[in-house]
């Protein structure tokens, strides 16, 4: 599925990430990460908690400056945000003043598409996420899960080249988080994006991804594990979790992650004791 | 409780009142009036009062007048603080630098001002209108000015990484939230508005609500004043209803309390 003739969709070379807390003291979140995501390949980040994903990330998107290493999309060195990606926030971050359609449509108006175009595809892209009797609604008026599709639609109407998503269904219950999997897996087989997916369910990452990667407990997060998802496509999340290839990745995986799962729940209890 | 339950039960409050105060100022209890209608009038003579202003179309004149110096206050006062709490928000340099003087003339008491606003800008309605804007600037600037600033940083970063610049951002996520905020203080910045309005009157002027109830004081006609504050609450309550209209229609958008977040 990747493409090796072209540079990755997102090269990230040794990034280190750190934050200037109280004072003088530096926090580093994440420390020499590299990472690279083909053209067209689905990558998943699992790590613990509080382990920097959405760090790394937001370094991907432009919206944090790396302190130290580089960040190459498609070749290109990263200055500003990341105009080739589109972000799926794990928070709501609709504007709730606009009804869904608006919600969907800014996305081209604001490149300065005329209202009626953006209105008609917008609708299509509502129609598309199952959400086409609801265009009129506004966010509050809608479930967790609806406005999670809304706002996939949000981001696929610009055609992104790369599909950055923060641990997106993490709100969601455990029905609709496959329902979400399923949807964006269809959608996703449509033009295969290059997709940097962050999650911190195992299960959920080896269902949807072409890769698994694995990051350890922060302060200092590395990337510590890499591996090859070969299930074949087109997949659905809930049969695919049936599969005897499944079972035996989620094993080896599993004992990797189950040390750096248990690292973060000591350090946030010891960190709560401190604090 | 049903909508009419409630509706008798508010006009009993009513009528429990106005009879007490009727039977308290005209039936002697043990060879004594309790409340003197010298001072305390009663409700017949405050009722007839009303029904004469109406009936001869005296009231209307003043009630124009107040309306008028409310209006021209309230949408003063609005515009004002929009711009200011919107430049105020996104330069903070400007916001840090004004602070303490902004807190200062927020903490002055606003009547010490009527006779100064009276000495600059005559007796007509402009003083009262000034008075006004000086109450309903600030409720609108600080309202607006929070409203920027709690954008949730998620719809920032949202609104950035669909491509907006500084201009949608602000068009399409500063914007509205500001406005939103506004318009959540809009009872309190129309109550403001007309108190401007009135208290401008009591102190001078030459007609209004405000004028029509001190000049009652004025001679003692206390069944003119209470009269004068009747058709002042009626007055604001409907100007009140209105305003709940008008928010209902602009904050669409906005789940009500009793929703929540689904």
């Amino acid at each position: 599925m990747a493409d090796t003739a072209q540079p990755a969709a997102v090269a990230l070379n040794d990034a280190t990430v750190a934050f200037r807390v109280a004072g003088d003291r530096v926090y580093t979140a994440v420390e020499r990460a590299s990472l690279n995501v083909a053209h067209g390949e689905f990558v998943a980040i699992v790590g613990p908690t509080g382990c920097g994903k959405s760090t790394l990330l937001n370094v991907a998107a432009g919206l944090l400056k790396p302190a130290a290493g580089s960040v190459k999309i498609f070749g290109q060195p990263l200055t500003g945000l990341n105009r080739d990606a589109g972000y799926l926030f794990q928070a709501d971050a609709l504007f709730p003043w606009k009804t869904a359609i608006d919600n969907v449509a800014i996305g081209l108006e604001i490149k300065g598409a005329p209202r009626e175009h953006a209105l008609q595809r917008a609708q299509g892209w509502l129609t598309s996420v199952g959400l086409g009797a609801f265009a009129n609604r506004y966010p509050h008026m809608l479930s967790g899960g609806q406005r999670k599709r809304v706002g996939l639609a949000q981001v696929l109407i610009r055609d992104p080249k790369i599909l950055l998503m923060d641990e997106p269904f993490g709100p969601l219950d455990a029905q609709t988080r496959q329902i979400m999997g399923n949807l964006l897996l269809e959608l996703w087989n449509a033009d295969r994006k290059a997709v940097l997916f962050v999650t911190h369910d195992l299960e959920e990452a080896i269902a949807l991804a072409d890769r698994v990667v694995i990051m350890s407990a922060g302060p200092s997060a590395r990337i510590i594990g890499d591996w090859q998802v070969t299930l074949p496509r087109p997949r659905d999340i809930s049969e695919v979790r049936m599969e005897k290839q499944f079972h035996e990745l989620h094993r080896e995986i599993w004992s990797v992650l189950k040390d750096e799962v248990m690292k973060g729940y000591v350090q946030s209890t010891q960190a709560a004791e401190v604090g | 409780m049903s909508r009419l339950t409630l509706l008798s039960l508010q006009l009993l409050v009513a009528v429990v009142a106005l009879a007490m105060w009727h039977v308290l100022t005209t039936v002697p209890v043990f060879g004594r009036i309790l409340l003197p209608p010298f001072f305390f009038s009663n409700p017949v003579d405050v009722g007839s009062q009303v029904v004469k202003w109406f009936t001869t179309g005296v009231i209307w004149k003043h009630l124009f007048i107040t309306l008028w110096e409310s209006v021209l206050a309230f949408v003063i006062g609005s515009v004002g603080g929009v711009l200011v709490g919107f430049w105020f928000a996104r330069k903070p340099l400007v916001a840090a630098v004004f602070d303490p003087y902004v807190k200062m003339i927020n903490a002055l008491p606003r009547v010490v001002l009527a006779p100064i606003f009276a000495l600059w800008l005559g007796l007509g309605i402009w003083s009262k209108v000034a008075l006004g804007v000086t109450l309903v600037f600030f409720i609108v600037f600080f309202n607006v000015y929070q409203g920027v600033k709690e954008v949730s940083n998620t719809v920032l970063d949202n609104g950035r990484m669909l491509g907006m610049n500084e201009r949608q951002l602000t068009r399409h996520v500063y914007w509205p939230s500001a406005l939103s905020w506004m318009f959540s203080s809009l009872h309190t910045a129309v109550g403001f508005a007309v108190v401007g309005a009135v208290v401008g009157e009591y102190l001078g002027s030459a007609a209004g609500l405000g004028y029509l109830i001190q000049q009652a004081e004025g001679v003692f006609d206390v069944a003119a004043v209470f009269a004068g504050m009747f058709v002042l609450s009626a007055f604001v309550i409907l100007i009140d209803m209105v305003v709940t209209l008008v928010e209902r229609r602009l904050l669409v958008w906005r789940p009500t309390a009793a929703e929540g977040r689904g």
